[in-house]
């Protein structure tokens, strides 16, 4: 493609957008797939043109809206009314009362503006507003225009410059400057180089990676495309979890639609740079997200780290210099380049700009997906965001992080988001998960649960994790069942700061993080365990409750 | 041209086999396309049994012992032959925390198995697994496919049931 042919394309689609009077738009991500979305879709497709409005609406598939608690969730443009719980027998009267007539039906609106007040969506800035599987869709909103302007009007140093400037960080978790990363990579002697886009996203209850595939894969890929040219690379990967399909598809047919459009491929915008994507699927591996175990998996090994330096930056993939960033960072970089380092450095905190995209679950009145700027407290997103816990119920405490995240009790709840105030209280970012526990919530069973989880996925490679956490399994697991002494509360502390120094990567390092804040935050239910052999949120001490698989 | 083997190892020359060597060409036998081969291997068959990991390890020339440390360590590739109905409850700590630990338990004792099992007659597997993703409606439990949001543990059993009942009358 050249230049003005993009630039004819993006405006052709802006003006058939334009042309449309309505435009519904139909989120089929996964969180409203198993709900009916697709027959809802059609259904709208129909009730247009039976309804004769066929020229003035138009129907899109699109990804997530974020509003996952009121799944299928339907958005009308201009407007943006969202309809929630909508179901085929709604469909007609949409389309009658809204389109036709002109008049939105209130009682399925979603009225629940605070929801969407303190979000600021950058990343997440076309989802559910544009067609994934339609690449026209994601150029009418001037996509891959910042991959001509990189290509076309800046050098690959310039690009890093840019990023740099803006401040962004690793939105995978470990919070690395990407500026700099890239830099290692771009200094770094060896050829071919690759670049990998993280989607391992092996966190229970996190979603908020899949969801962006689901929604926006152009972003990605474009943000992949310009990392590839700042750095020197020819090939990249985007490494995805199996267990997401419609992610996979979705991805899939982008990458097709990106070839033949030649945004991939030989000489890009009739440059000397050339860069093509392929996709691997992982096969359930928590570990295979940690950087130098995906590099293994693609490789076609057991996904097991080892230890760094060297780092990927120097040696990766066939021990070429390798960048690996995750979906997230990558979809940020377009819009970096389009609006400047300046206008992103402006949003967020000091040290810590932009936004960061997290999945809100547990016991919370709007779960969902949102995307917030970093620095906001995290009781501005449980309670504003997330309208607190339901009826009758009280807060207890919020993970932030995953399965290594740890757990932050009512009184830290005006802590912001950010990567160092987060790591202070115990907590990391992680991949972007925030889990709400209310009172029917036991802190020793979730801490136990946790580890029981990094016990099954520890790969095995180094003792601290795979005998340390097992170990750290039992005694939880004897608490919970009446066992242990006030001793063993030191014992576990003890074992918990060995893992964490001894472990060889990231799975280990941080998997006693949700045992050690809830010995800081909330020791008292470990006492109520130990000495009165009761526990406070009734979950504990049940006949043959809470047997576990590991054995 | 590699020595295909399968009569060693024992698998029936049809149509599977043929689409998995197909799969095998288009990855130009390269070893680092294993985990690529498995998932196609396991579409294909349903489960990776010895013999298909055997074959593939002749046909990537990959030591066999490499191919079966590959196919044990992730958790997607199941070595045995799953049931003919499955069932799967998401573990995701949303699930976790919003009960599936008593939808799995109250499925374990009615058919009197252990998660990660299949009944003895053949007929129904139940699997936990890390997160499916739709953590807005936990918890989720899916049924031979489909999907249950907000599920209790009657309501699975109810639609287990079913299904079963329904298999049952076919049968005949």
């Amino acid at each position: 493609m050249k230049p003005d042919e993009l630039r004819n394309l993006a405006q052709r689609e802006a003006e058939l957008r334009k042309s449309y009077r309505y435009r519904i738009n139909v989120c089929c991500s996964s969180g409203c797939m198993p709900f009916g979305a697709l027959k809802v879709l059609s259904a709208f497709k129909d009730a247009v043109k039976e309804l004769g409005v066929e020229e003035e609406c138009y129907v899109a598939r699109t990804g997530c809206i974020g509003t996952c608690s009121i799944a299928p969730a339907v958005l009308v443009e201009p407007g943006d009314y969202l309809y929630q719980n909508v179901t085929t027998d709604k469909v007609k009267e949409i389309v009658k009362e809204h389109i036709v007539n002109g008049r939105p039906v209130k009682e399925m609106l979603y009225g629940n503006e605070a929801y969407f007040k303190k979000q600021l969506r950058i990343v997440l800035r076309n989802a559910g507003k544009i067609d994934p599987l339609r690449i026209e869709d994601y150029i009418a909103v001037g996509g891959y225009y910042a991959l001509l302007k990189a290509l076309t009007r800046m050098t690959p140093e310039g690009v890093i410059e840019e990023v740099a400037l803006s401040g962004l960080k690793g939105r995978g978790g470990a919070g690395f400057l990407t500026g700099l990363k890239w830099r290692y990579v771009a200094r770094a002697t060896g050829s071919p180089k690759y670049v990998i886009a993280n989607l391992d996203e092996g966190d229970p209850g996190v979603f908020a990676n899949r969801t962006l595939a689901e929604a926006d894969p152009h972003a990605i890929i474009e943000g992949m495309a310009i990392a590839a040219y700042a750095v020197g690379a020819s090939k990249g990967y985007i490494y995805v979890r199996s267990e997401y399909p419609l992610a996979v598809e979705t991805l899939k047919k982008a990458i097709e639609a990106a070839r033949s459009m030649g945004f991939l491929g030989e000489k890009i915008f009739e440059t000397v740079f050339s860069f093509d994507i392929e996709l691997r699927l992982g096969a359930g591996a928590f570990v295979a997200g940690e950087e130098t175990a995906i590099l293994a998996s693609i490789e076609g090994r057991r996904a097991m780290p080892r230890p760094r330096p060297p780092y990927p930056a120097h040696s990766g993939l066939w021990g070429k210099p390798t960048l690996i960033n995750n979906v997230e960072t990558f979809a940020n970089v377009p819009v970096i380049l389009l609006k400047g380092s300046e206008w992103f450095a402006s949003i967020g905190v000091k040290n810590c700009t932009g936004t960061k995209c997290f999945s809100l679950t547990g016991k919370v009145n709007n779960p969902g997906l949102i995307e917030v700027p970093m620095g906001i407290t995290l009781g501005e997103v449980v309670f504003e965001i997330g309208g607190g816990v339901p009826p009758g119920r009280k807060f207890k405490a919020v993970q932030v992080g995953g399965p290594s995240g740890g757990f932050l009790p009512e009184n830290l709840l005006n802590l912001p988001i950010d990567y160092e105030s987060l790591n202070k209280a115990g907590a990391i970012m992680g991949s972007g998960g925030i889990v709400v526990l209310d009172d029917t919530s036991c802190m020793v069973d979730t801490a136990k649960f946790f580890t029981e989880f990094c016990v099954d996925e520890s790969c095995g490679k180094c003792v601290p994790c795979r005998a340390g956490l097992y170990k750290l399994y039992k005694i939880l697991d004897g608490f919970t069942r009446g066992k242990g002494s006030l001793e063993d509360l030191n014992k576990v502390e003890e074992l918990c700061e060995f893992i964490k120094e001894a472990s060889l990567c990231g799975l280990g390092q941080t998997a006693p993080n949700p045992t050690l804040t809830t010995l800081k935050y909330f020791r008292d239910e470990y006492i109520a365990h130990i000495v009165e052999k009761k526990c406070p949120a009734g979950k504990c001490f049940k006949n043959g409750g809470g047997e576990s698989g590991v054995e | 041209m590699p020595d295909t083997g399968f009569q060693q190892v024992g698998l029936k020359v049809d149509r599977r086999l043929t689409l998995l060597e197909n799969a095998i060409k288009k990855h130009q036998y390269k070893k680092d396309a294993l985990l690529e081969i498995l998932h196609t291997a396991q579409e294909l068959y349903g489960y990776l049994d010895r013999s298909l990991l055997t074959y593939i390890s002749k046909l990537l020339r990959l030591p066999p012992s490499h191919v079966y440390g590959v196919a044990t360590f992730y958790n997607l590739f199941k070595l045995k032959k799953p049931g003919a109905h499955v069932v799967t409850v998401c573990m995701g700590t949303a699930c976790y925390v919003k009960g599936a630990e008593e939808i799995v338990s109250t499925i374990e004792k009615e058919f009197n198995f252990k998660r990660g099992e299949t009944t003895e007659d053949g007929r129904l597997s139940l699997f936990v697994t890390r997160c499916i993703g739709a953590c807005a409606m936990a918890p989720n439990a899916i049924v031979d496919g489909e999907t249950i949001g907000k599920a209790t543990p009657e309501e699975v059993l109810k639609k287990i049931r079913t299904i079963l009942e329904a298999a049952k009358v076919e049968a005949r």
